[in-house]
């Protein structure tokens, strides 16, 4: 109630154009984030059938190392652990995206449509095409994940196009995602129940997310989704600041109010889409993963950089946790809950001195 | 916030429209959607038939269909949906979140969690038997997100929205996340479980209804004196507790409500999404935010809706039929998009 009795002075500084403030406490947890992503995955390309010391690993990225345990690394491990970083990022940046702009906690690509839609359009994919009765062909590595990004644009779309209404309203955007997202998942438990046993198990399995059997094919459309996106968000997020003032203080700031929300959807949405046509869906990451940091770091919005990073943490340890300790068969969609849940929960009891969405 | 703010009269206030007219035609159309429920199924009964069965006049058969299984259906969709739609307008009510639904408080992944566990590892296969099992398994959910959230609330004892919204979707998720992992693990809880999450109101029984009436009761009871709590809550705790408010004791008979209405409906129909978000939405779009009304007016209104969409579910495929929750979502949708894009929207 009392933030100017309590709030020290903070100190500003200026870089050509851009002017910020320096936090430390916010730095000091993105540079933890990063250090401890880039620890638990040099720990996660060790581990396998046929472990390989984490020195050994350092080497090999390196360009040095034994040559077989260098092809094992790099052609085989290699890939899978870079696709849970650059999801887990691209789902931990939208979802700060998308629950800045309609400043809501529990908001995250899903209510945009684009989890939902992906995934109706995925297990149709599946059920559809794969009803002749085939085991082998259930789940395509190529048609499938295209299949997702397609679904996932268009209810994107769809929930845009249908929200739209003389500018871009938050609340509307809302309910809108609620209707397109409702209609979706039952569709999605429709063709489940009409799908037959077998079909039906391994669409759930990519329903709950999954980063097995990678290859760099999955690798790459994430990697430069995340390498354009963060840069652009990092961009997008000094408008952010202006919009939490409210539309009408965000246009005095000379901000275009819903050409910035548009792009900040926008960009939420492509994110999320890729991220999901590559690994699935893998829900819990960009709900939870901005409020973790956001708690971490204090300050009043989800902050852009540390949620990539502690989303491709959080991936990549869920991959660690469920390959060690729970076997392969354990998709990293139920991992990332039971890690981060827990720690979401925790952080939620002891008592935060500041609470805010 | 510098400028003093005139003294709200009647033309500010966000004023309820001619209450008991919304009220009356929601009453009506819930009528309708009964009698259609009756009327209208996979068997071809004339009117005068169901007349002729409805009184007892009529053949053995159609006797049979309408009074042993289109009765007691359309009683179960009723009490599902006023409970829904009752314990969405309370969950958003106390959260302050237009996203927030009854399953948010844990009850439909409490429900599910607890079913597997029984078809697993206890070995209940009847229906009767899993009802208890999914009833329990949402009450145990619900007490553990309200112990949580208060745990992280206020410093003066109760939860705050922001901190029963977020321990909600994290309980709910780590439970739905722990079902499926054991869902996976065996084809036979596998099967059971993806038709029970459908949502269905056929196969229940003719005494489902009646088992879990006393618990939807009882819930009503505690959601009509939650109401005018509720519209003094939505000042802010803060300004609630300056008018005298007991915040903690609100908040408490509030989810105990939710757990007893959402928690009946689960146990009996399985996690019915659509109803417990939508219906709240809809129903504020009529009354405002006014939870003396709204709350009635959401449950006849989600009533509606679970009875229209069971009709619709019994039509579309005939001979046979798609299970309630997927219709609702997919007749639902357009009908309230179509709403949040005509109407002035009400906010909480």
């Amino acid at each position: 109630m009392t933030p100017f009795l309590t709030t020290r002075a903070r100190r500003g500084f200026r870089a050509g154009p851009v002017t910020g403030v320096w936090r430390p406490r916010a730095v000091t947890v993105a540079v933890v984030a990063l250090v401890a992503l880039l620890v638990v995955s040099a720990v996660n390309l060790g581990r396998g059938d046929f472990p390989i010391p984490v020195t050994e690993v350092v080497r090999i990225l390196l360009g040095g190392g034994d040559s077989a345990d260098a092809y094992i690394v790099t052609e085989l491990r290699l890939p899978r652990t870079l696709t849970g970083i650059f999801v887990g990022a691209a789902l931990g940046l939208a979802g700060a995206l998308t629950q800045a702009v309609v400043r809501n906690p529990l908001a995250s690509p899903d209510i945009l449509g684009v989890t939902d839609g992906a995934s109706v359009a995925a297990v149709a994919s599946v059920v559809l095409t794969g009803g002749a009765g085939a085991a082998g062909l259930a789940v395509s590595p190529i048609g499938t994940p295209l299949a997702a990004l397609a679904g996932g644009l268009l209810a994107a779309a769809l929930v845009y196009a249908l929200a739209y209404r003389r500018g871009l309203d938050g609340f509307r955007l809302l309910l809108v995602g609620i209707g397109v997202s409702s209609a979706s998942v039952s569709l999605t438990t429709w063709l489940l129940v009409s799908a037959n046993v077998l079909q039906a198990g391994q669409v759930l399995t990519w329903l709950r997310g999954s980063l097995a059997s990678r290859s760099w094919e999955n690798v790459v459309p994430a990697g430069i989704v995340v390498a354009i996106g963060l840069p652009l968000a990092i961009v997008l997020a000094f408008r952010l600041a202006a919009l939490e003032l409210g539309d009408e203080a965000a246009r005095g700031l000379g901000v275009r109010v819903d050409r910035a929300r548009a792009g900040i959807v926008g960009l939420a949405v492509v994110l999320a889409a890729v991220a999901t046509a590559c690994a699935g869906p893998i829900r819990f990451v960009a709900l939870v993963v901005p409020q973790i940091m956001l708690r971490l770091s204090g300050g009043s919005r989800p902050p852009v950089v540390a949620s990539a990073l502690g989303g491709g943490l959080l991936v990549v340890t869920a991959d660690l946790v469920a390959r060690t300790v729970l076997g392969e068969a354990v998709p990293v969609g139920v991992v990332t809950v039971v890690v981060g849940a827990p720690y979401l929960l925790y952080l939620l009891v002891r008592r935060t001195r500041r609470r805010t969405v | 916030m510098t400028t003093l703010v005139p003294r709200p009269t009647e033309q500010h206030l966000p004023r309820t429209r001619r209450p008991l007219l919304v009220v009356g035609i929601a009453v009506i159309a819930l009528l309708v959607a009964a009698v259609l429920s009756v009327a209208v199924g996979a068997a071809l009964l004339t009117p005068a038939q169901v007349w002729a069965g409805l009184t007892g006049s009529g053949t053995d058969q159609s006797v049979a269909i309408v009074r042993d299984l289109r009765i007691p259906r359309t009683l179960l969709g009723a009490l599902v949906g006023i409970a829904l739609g009752i314990a969405g307008a309370l969950m958003q009510g106390h959260t302050r979140n237009p996203l927030a639904d009854p399953g948010l408080l844990g009850v439909s992944a409490g429900a599910g969690f607890l079913l597997v566990i029984a078809i697993q590892f206890v070995g209940v296969t009847s229906l009767y038997g899993t009802v208890w099992f999914a009833f329990a398994g949402a009450a145990l959910a619900s007490c553990l997100v309200f112990a949580l959230a208060s745990l992280g609330g206020s410093r003066s004892g109760g939860p705050t929205p922001v901190t029963l919204a977020l321990a909600g979707v994290a309980v709910s998720e780590l439970l739905i996340a722990t079902t499926s992992a054991l869902v996976l693990r065996d084809t036979s809880s596998l099967d059971a479980y993806r038709f029970w999450s459908a949502g269905a109101l056929d196969d229940r029984g003719s005494s489902a209804a009646l088992r879990v009436a006393p618990f939807v009761l009882a819930g009503l009871v505690l959601a009509a004196a939650n109401a005018p709590a509720l519209n003094v809550l939505a000042l802010g705790e803060d300004t609630a507790r300056g008018l005298g408010r007991h915040v903690g004791r609100a908040r408490a008979v509030g989810i105990a409500a939710i757990t007893l209405l959402a928690g009946s409906a689960v146990a009996v129909a399985g996690p019915i999404s659509f109803v417990g978000l939508v219906a709240p939405h809809i129903a504020r779009f009529f009354t405002g935010p006014d939870h003396r009304w709204l709350l009635p007016v959401a449950g006849l209104g989600g009533a509606t809706l679970v009875l229209v969409a069971d009709v619709v579910g019994r039509l579309v495929v005939r001979p046979g039929e798609l299970q309630v929750g997927i219709v609702l979502a997919v007749v639902g949708a357009p009908f309230f998009i179509a709403l949040v894009r005509r109407r002035k929207l009400a906010r909480l």
